[in-house]
């Protein structure tokens, strides 16, 4: 992390384009245009020979054989969870746990935080635009134990009403805030250290959901000061299969197994068992070997970029994106935060999104169109579904002129 | 229209569909009706609720719908309360079979010849064969209008297609 390196903050596109093979494929006989990165990134070259060089050269279970190969892949596997640690500067490599995406962290939180730590008595507190994810495990908690779900509104710009959040916390009655660091709809970035600040000062815990910010901004812990942080390690470029919940030791020590099976326990006698210790605790089974060692390899990789460089490429595209589809004639964007990310969700007028995503993919270019696994979110600007463009550091301003001159395009045909 | 970036998505968005999709004939939701259900495709968002009313003899004297969802949606709903018009059920179920074959694999060799006139007016739709993804769009309707028929209250696409 205290990588003394100078790097020039602006992103040599074209350079990193030959990093991911994937970008030189044609759709229906047209160059790919990816806006569709928000919902899965592609992967750099650096992420796919690790995984092979993995199965073709060093692969065993890990953590239990007691032979070269078994000891090699450890190693390996263990490697990622130092990289994901120091991706968001946490103190103890112990508390990274692994699962296998961000749904799964979130609902190892309503498991072993909901069911173990909270009490029946205590709320949860999220916001009115998260992702299914960080919704339904809370709704089977207060299903099967009672917490009450509070949800904290949003104004008609897309932030978080902080006069909202600080009046459903002032109760004391929550004990968990869900909240995430950036909607995957309308991209913006939330207050997070406000956020802990103040829900700390009420005497709730905080849960960031990172599945957003963590590819388009630098995380630090120790800025942030919030009590668990996740995120899922292919919106990171990384492979499917592998996902991360952070949590601060004391909270994790306190908190019950999730899924129970080899890898978690300590001992196992048929009168009673005893668990491991953090993070194995919460790793029951064969664990995603070659996705941890293919999220190193992401994560080394978005270093060798560096988050300043990122951050400012994305910062441009956004805004290039923002002037060039607002200023087309019958099309709304959704959501106008003032901090926000490379994420932008629009409506027309005249076509459902489904028909737009249709005629862009006819041109190549891949939008997600839907309700984005936020309905609420949707209902909230009275929409059922938009479509969606997002932006990863291999995005070309180009390809945001060609999605802008083909919406118009597209809005011409349903005239 | 001069631009022909999209001529090749005529197949799919015929002028009868943009023209059913942006002016449907028959959406409306009914004071009073004899069957109702919703459909509902929760991958997409999509909705639609369809209202039946019969006539004495048992026969579709009328349907009408309320949709939310794209223009191929939208306009297989108006086409359908068009073709069902004084059907009774069981010929309404055979014309919802062969209309699926159609949505799914373009064509309907095997379909009765008495179903022909309708399935000429249905045949806009075939084009969706070649866009799996949006085969539910032109059946979520029928289905919706087949749990009508069938005194259920609420369907989904889900399942029922590739």
């Amino acid at each position: 992390m205290n990588d003394v390196t100078i790097r020039p903050a602006v992103l040599d596109v074209a350079r990193i384009r030959q990093d991911f093979p994937i970008l030189a494929q044609k759709v229906r006989g047209k160059p790919l245009v990816f806006l569709d990165s928000a919902a899965s990134a592609q992967k750099p070259r650096a992420v796919i020979e690790a995984m092979r060089e993995a199965m073709e050269t060093q692969y065993a279970n890990v953590h239990r054989g007691l032979h070269w190969m078994s000891e090699r892949t450890t190693d390996a596997y263990e490697a990622g969870r130092d990289a994901a640690a120091g991706l968001l500067n946490a103190r103890d490599r112990h508390e990274v746990v692994f699962t296998r995406n961000i749904t799964e962290s979130l609902n190892l939180m309503a498991h072993s935080y909901g069911r173990g730590v909270l009490r029946p008595d205590q709320a949860v507190l999220i916001s009115g635009m998260e992702h299914h994810s960080n919704i339904v495990p809370w709704q089977l908690l207060r299903a099967e134990r009672g917490n009450e779900l509070r949800v904290c509104p949003i104004t008609d710009a897309g932030e978080l009403d902080m006069v909202a959040f600080e009046r459903l916390l002032a109760d004391g009655k929550v004990g968990l805030v869900s909240i995430t660091h950036m909607s995957n709809v309308l991209g913006t970035c939330t207050p997070a250290e406000r956020i802990v600040r103040i829900a700390h000062a009420h005497g709730a815990k905080v849960l960031l959901d990172g599945a957003q910010a963590v590819v388009h901004r630098r995380i630090d812990l120790q800025a942030l000061d919030c009590d668990f942080y996740a995120f899922t390690g292919h919106k990171l470029y990384g492979p499917t299969g592998i996902g991360v919940l952070w949590g601060r030791r004391e909270l994790l020590d306190r908190m019950p197994p999730f899924l129970g099976g080899g890898e978690m326990i300590s001992s196992v006698t048929y009168e009673r068992s005893t668990w491991a210790e953090v993070p194995h605790k919460f790793e029951a089974g064969t664990p995603p070997i070659l996705e941890g060692i293919g999220l190193k390899a992401a994560i080394e990789y978005v270093n060798s970029i560096g988050y300043d460089a990122i951050a400012a490429h994305e910062a441009s595209l956004t805004d290039h994106a923002l002037a060039r589809l607002g200023a087309l004639e019958g099309f709304r964007i959704l959501g106008r935060a003032q901090d926000r990310g490379g994420v932008v969700s629009f409506a027309m007028d005249r076509a459902h999104a489904h028909d737009v995503a249709t005629l862009l993919d006819r041109q190549g270019i891949a939008v997600r169109a839907g309700h984005h696994c936020a309905e609420p979110l949707m209902r909230r600007f009275g929409l059922e579904s938009t479509a969606r463009a997002s932006f990863a550091l291999y995005t070309t301003h180009e390809e945001i002129d060609f999605l802008a001159d083909t919406l118009a395009r597209v809005r011409e045909f349903f005239a | 229209m001069s631009d022909t970036a999209f001529d090749d998505l005529r197949d799919l968005y015929q002028e009868v569909i943009l023209d059913h999709g942006r002016r449907p004939r028959h959406a409306r939701r009914m004071a009073a009706y004899d069957a109702t259900a919703k459909g509902d495709n929760p991958l997409c968002g999509d909705r639609v609720q369809v209202f039946v009313k019969y006539a004495p003899d048992g026969t579709i004297a009328e349907t009408s719908f309320d949709a939310r969802g794209c223009a191929i949606s939208v306009a297989s709903a108006d086409l359908m309360a068009e073709v069902v018009m004084g059907r009774s059920k069981a010929d309404t179920a055979t014309l919802f079979a062969a209309f699926r074959e159609l949505a799914r694999t373009g064509c309907c060799p095997h379909c009765e010849a008495a179903m022909e006139p309708a399935l000429e007016r249905l045949a806009p739709l075939a084009g969706v064969h070649e866009y799996p993804s949006r085969v539910k769009c032109a059946t979520l309707a029928w289905h919706a209008l087949s749990a009508a028929l069938q005194g259920q209250g609420e369907t989904t696409s889900e399942g029922g297609e590739p």
